[in-house]
C-alpha cells in the first residue's frame, strides 16, 4: 500500500491586508474580515508564478523524503494558473529537481483540487508497480478580478507530496481515497480570460458543501471510520468560513481542523490550499494520528483521503521547514499599488 | 534577450540548478561550466558539479536604471556571490526584507528571470535571497 514519503511547501513572503484592499473599494474591512474569517492573503513576488512555487515545494519535498530523485517515476502538477496555456509546468519541475528524463509528467487542471488528483494518480501508479515514486503538486497564483469579492482571498502558494510504497520510508499511510464529482457550473475561467467568473452565492451550497460533504461521507462508508477516529481534519478553504462550517456539519471539532486552517492568514491558495493544510497538519502530527483530508475543486469535485501517520515521521522531521514557520519568516506587506504592479494589472505599460 | 535556442537550452542545468564543472586533475571548481581547466589545460578531466547555491555576498549594487527587459523590476539588486564551494557568480538578490551587506549569507531560489511579452517564452533562473 502506498503512502507519503515526503512533502514540501512554499508560500510567497508578500502579504496584503484586507484593510488595504477594502479602502480602495470603499468597503468595510472589519465586516469583510469577519464575513470571510480572513485577515490577509499571500501575494506572489513579481518573479514568482505557479511553476516557481511548484519548484520550491518540490525541492523541499525531495529533500524531506531522502529518496534518490532519479527513481522518481512521475510528476503531476495541478494548477488553475499554469504559466503557459500550452507548455507544461511539470517539465520545469523535473528539470529543476534534477529528476531522470525517463519520467511520466503532465499538468492537471481541476480548479482547486488538481493537486490532490495528482496524488491519487501517483498512488495508482505506485500501487500497480508501474513506478517506484510519484509526485503530486498543487500550486497556484490565483487571480481575483480587481473589485471582486475574490480579490480578498485569491492568493498564492503550493505543496508537493511524494508517494512511495517502501514501508520504512513512509511517514503517513494513505488508507483510502475516494472522490465525488459532478458537472456544476459554480466557477470557471474561459481560455484567454484573465479572471475567473463565479456564480456568486450559488457557489457555496451546490458546489463546495455538496461535494465536500458527499466525498467525506463516502470516505466514512468505505473505511468505517468516523470523525472521532481522526486526530485532525483538513478541508479545502476558499475562505476562512466554509471549512469551519462544513467541519461542524460533518461532526468535526474546531480543534481538529485548527492546525490545517491556513486561509485566515494566507488566503485561498487554490490548488495549494488543502495540500498546504495537510502539510501543516503533518508538521505537528504524532505516529498513529489519523488525518482526514477533503479537497474541493469547482466544476466540481472533491477528493477525500484517510491518512495514518507512521513512526517514520519523527526521524524525517529535522529535514523539513514547517509550513507555519515558512508563513511567518520574512513576511513583507505590500500596498495596493505595488500589488497591482506586481500582478501586471496596470494597463498601458 | 536571446530567443529559445539550442545554446540557451543547453544552459538549463546551469540556470536552474547552478551546475558547473570540477576538474578532477586539480580539484578546481568552475561556474559557469568550463571545458578546459585554467590551470591544467590539456590535462583537464572535467566533470559536472552541482553547487549548493549557498554562499555570501562579495559585492552588490542597486540597479535604478535597468536595461529595457527589466524596466518593470527596478529598483533591484545585483551582486557577486562567493559560493561556499569557491566560485564567484553574478546574480539577482531578492529583497526579502533582510539587510543586504557584504558578507550577508544567501541561498539560491528558483524564480522567473524574464517574461518575453504576452506571447514569448518565460525564462527561469536561480536568484539569491538573504538567509
Ligand atoms: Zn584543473
Amino acid at each position: 500500500m502506498s503512502g507519503i514519503v515526503g512533502y514540501g511547501a512554499h508560500v510567497p513572503i508578500y502579504r496584503i491586508k484586507v484593510e488595504e484592499i477594502a479602502k480602495v473599494w470603499g468597503e468595510d474591512a472589519n465586516a469583510i474580515k469577519a464575513g470571510l474569517n480572513l485577515k490577509e492573503k499571500s501575494v506572489p513576488g513579481r518573479d514568482e508564478n505557479a511553476a516557481t512555487i511548484a519548484v520550491e515545494a518540490a525541492r523541499r519535498a525531495v529533500f524531506h523524503s531522502g529518496i534518490d530523485v532519479k527513481k522518481l517515476g512521475a510528476v503531476y502538477v495541478g494548477s488553475e494558473s499554469h504559466p503557459y496555456a500550452v507548455k507544461p509546468t511539470a517539465t520545469v519541475v523535473i528539470e529543476s529537481i534534477m529528476a531522470s528524463n525517463n519520467i511520466m509528467a503532465a499538468d492537471l487542471e481541476f480548479a482547486c483540487k488538481a493537486g490532490t488528483a495528482g496524488v491519487q494518480i501517483s498512488m495508482g501508479l505506485v500501487d500497480s508497480g508501474m513506478i517506484e515514486y510519484g509526485m503530486g503538486i498543487g500550486t497556484d497564483t490565483s487571480q481575483g478580478r480587481p473589485g471582486d469579492a475574490l480579490e480578498y482571498t485569491a492568493s498564492a502558494g503550493g505543496a508537493a507530496f511524494i508517494i512511495g510504497r517502501e514501508k520504512k520510508e513512509i511517514i503517513a499511510n494513505i488508507i483510502k481515497t475516494v472522490s465525488y464529482t459532478s458537472d456544476t457550473p459554480d466557477f470557471w475561467r474561459r481560455e484567454g480570460a484573465a479572471f475567473p467568473t463565479h456564480s456568486g452565492r450559488f457557489t457555496g451550497e451546490p458546489g463546495y458543501f455538496r461535494h465536500t460533504t458527499n466525498a467525506t461521507k463516502l470516505l466514512f462508508e468505505n473505511t468505517g471510520l468516523k470523525p472521532a477516529d481522526f486526530a485532525y481534519a483538513v478541508f479545502h478553504q476558499p475562505n476562512g468560513k466554509f471549512p469551519v462550517m462544513v467541519a461542524k456539519q460533518l461532526g468535526f471539532s474546531d480543534a481538529q481542523i485548527a492546525p490545517g486552517l491556513l486561509t485566515p492568514l494566507i488566503g485561498n491558495t487554490y490548488s495549494g490550499a488543502s495540500m498546504l493544510g495537510l502539510a501543516a497538519t503533518l508538521d505537528i502530527s504524532k505516529p498513529g494520528d489519523k488525518i482526514m483530508v477533503t479537497s474541493f475543486g469547482s466544476g466540481a469535485g472533491s477528493d477525500s483521503f484517510a491518512i495514518e501517520v507512521t513512526d517514520n515521521i519523527d526521524s524525517k522531521r529535522s529535514r523539513i521547514t514547517g509550513v507555519r514557520k515558512l508563513m511567518e519568516t520574512n513576511k513583507k506587506y505590500v500596498d495596493y499599488a505595488t500589488y497591482l504592479k506586481d500582478k501586471d494589472f496596470i494597463k498601458g505599460r | 534577450m536571446e530567443k529559445p535556442s539550442a545554446s540557451l537550452w543547453r544552459k538549463i542545468g546551469a540556470r536552474y540548478n547552478i551546475i558547473g564543472s570540477e576538474c578532477k586533475t586539480c580539484g578546481a571548481k568552475h561556474f559557469p561550466p568550463r571545458i578546459v581547466c585554467r590551470k591544467c589545460g590539456r590535462e583537464t578531466k572535467m566533470v559536472d558539479k552541482k553547487f549548493t547555491g549557498n554562499g555570501e555576498v562579495v559585492s552588490f549594487t542597486k540597479i535604478m536604471v535597468p536595461p529595457d527587459m527589466f524596466k518593470d523590476e527596478a529598483p533591484y539588486i545585483v551582486g557577486i556571490i562567493a559560493l561556499d564551494e569557491g566560485p564567484k557568480v553574478e546574480g539577482h538578490i531578492i529583497d526579502n526584507g533582510k539587510a543586504i551587506e557584504i558578507g550577508t549569507k544567501v541561498r539560491a531560489v528558483f524564480r522567473t528571470m524574464y517574461v518575453d511579452g504576452d506571447e514569448g517564452p518565460i525564462y527561469y533562473h536561480y536568484k539569491f535571497e538573504p538567509v
